[in-house]
């Protein structure tokens, strides 16, 4: 209670109730919304890529213009030509994570998947083992491990502090910031939605007038929403290709 | 204040320091990359400015410097919810 407002408390605003199944493979609303998000993405390329034309209609145009974009901002930015290999994925991922968070803006639906840590830390845990591994095929296992621990131009007794914090922040901070990154935003996204929204409710019901403020900012809010949908999604992609350039080449 | 205190409900206690301390985890994980994310991005600004044929790149670089200045605030925002009496 603040002010007279009566806020739901967290567990209410992102926990949902099983639907059907028991157990650990219980499926409620957010299961349910990625389910759709993974129909979704692959029923877009597939549809896209069925009938090409040269000239490019409807879900083409989109798929076309998703594909530029992530191959032109985000592969050839920070990887290069030699990077191109890793499109698909990186493709995959951009247009998942874009998927789950836009539900946090569709009425009716309103809950951003990635609000709930499971799928970043899933997601994260798949970039991990993929940019270790990029490393590994690229330079073998010893200089791979070796360019980590070492890094070149720095005088020897300084590796007593840095190859320390290198190895931390390779195998624990990196996967962990990315997927705490994506979590806490679309989280707070989400919290500041239903604080407005509640807001909103209250000065409606007692002055019918009061209400239009909070009314505005919550659209506003709403659209800064959808930026920061896209932003992490943007984030979320070129910080997989950037550990994955790391690995691939460490000189830098 | 002391005799107030010892009539209290100690669960109230808890439950009112907790909230406080709650603010004040996020509100300190909140300055520091709040400074920073603004040097990130006026010096980004003072750059594209400079050179506006180098914008694509310095706005890549740009976003990259705020998502790893942002992380620390966000830290923050998750342990205040970890944070329970």
């Amino acid at each position: 209670m603040i002010l007279g407002l009566e806020f739901p408390p967290i567990s209410h605003v992102v926990e949902w109730p099983t639907l059907f199944g028991g157990g650990a493979f219980g499926v409620n609303k957010v299961i349910l919304l990625m389910w759709i998000s993974v129909g979704l993405v692959c029923a877009l390329f597939f549809v896209a890529g069925r009938k090409r034309a040269l000239v490019p209609t409807g879900a083409q145009n989109v798929a076309e213009s998703t594909v530029e974009f992530v191959q032109d901002q985000i592969v050839l930015q920070t990887m290069g030509p030699e990077g191109l290999g890793y499109t698909p994925f990186l493709l995959t991922l951009f247009t998942f994570v874009l998927t789950c968070n836009i539900w946090g803006l569709i009425p009716g639906v309103q809950m951003p998947v990635n609000a709930r840590i499971a799928l970043p830390v899933f997601m994260a845990l798949v970039v991990y083992v993929i940019y270790h591994a990029a490393g590994l095929r690229h330079q073998g296992p010893i200089k791979y491990f070796k360019s980590i621990m070492f890094l070149p131009g720095v005088p020897w007794p300084m590796y007593f502090l840095l190859t320390p914090i290198e190895l931390v922040t390779k195998f624990i901070t990196q996967p962990l910031s990315l997927a705490v990154r994506l979590f806490a935003n679309m989280l707070a996204g989400h919290l500041l939605l239903v604080s407005f929204a509640v807001i909103t409710q209250a000065l409606v019901e007692s002055t019918i007038i009061g209400g239009a403020l909070p009314l505005a900012l919550l659209i506003f809010l709403s659209a800064f929403e959808l930026l920061v949908a896209f932003l992490q999604a943007y984030i979320f992609t070129i910080l997989a290709a950037v550990y994955i350039a790391d690995a691939m080449h460490p000189e830098h | 204040m002391l005799h107030m205190l010892a009539e209290q409900d100690p669960g109230e206690l808890v439950e009112g320091l907790t909230a406080v301390g709650r603010g004040i985890v996020y509100g300190g994980a909140a300055i520091g990359p709040g400074i920073g994310i603004g040097l990130v991005v006026g010096n980004a600004i003072t750059a594209m400015a400079r050179q506006p044929e180098a914008a694509g790149m310095v706005r890549t670089t740009m976003f990259l410097g705020i998502a790893f200045t942002e992380a620390l605030a966000l830290f923050g925002f998750v342990l205040a919810f970890i944070i329970s009496g």
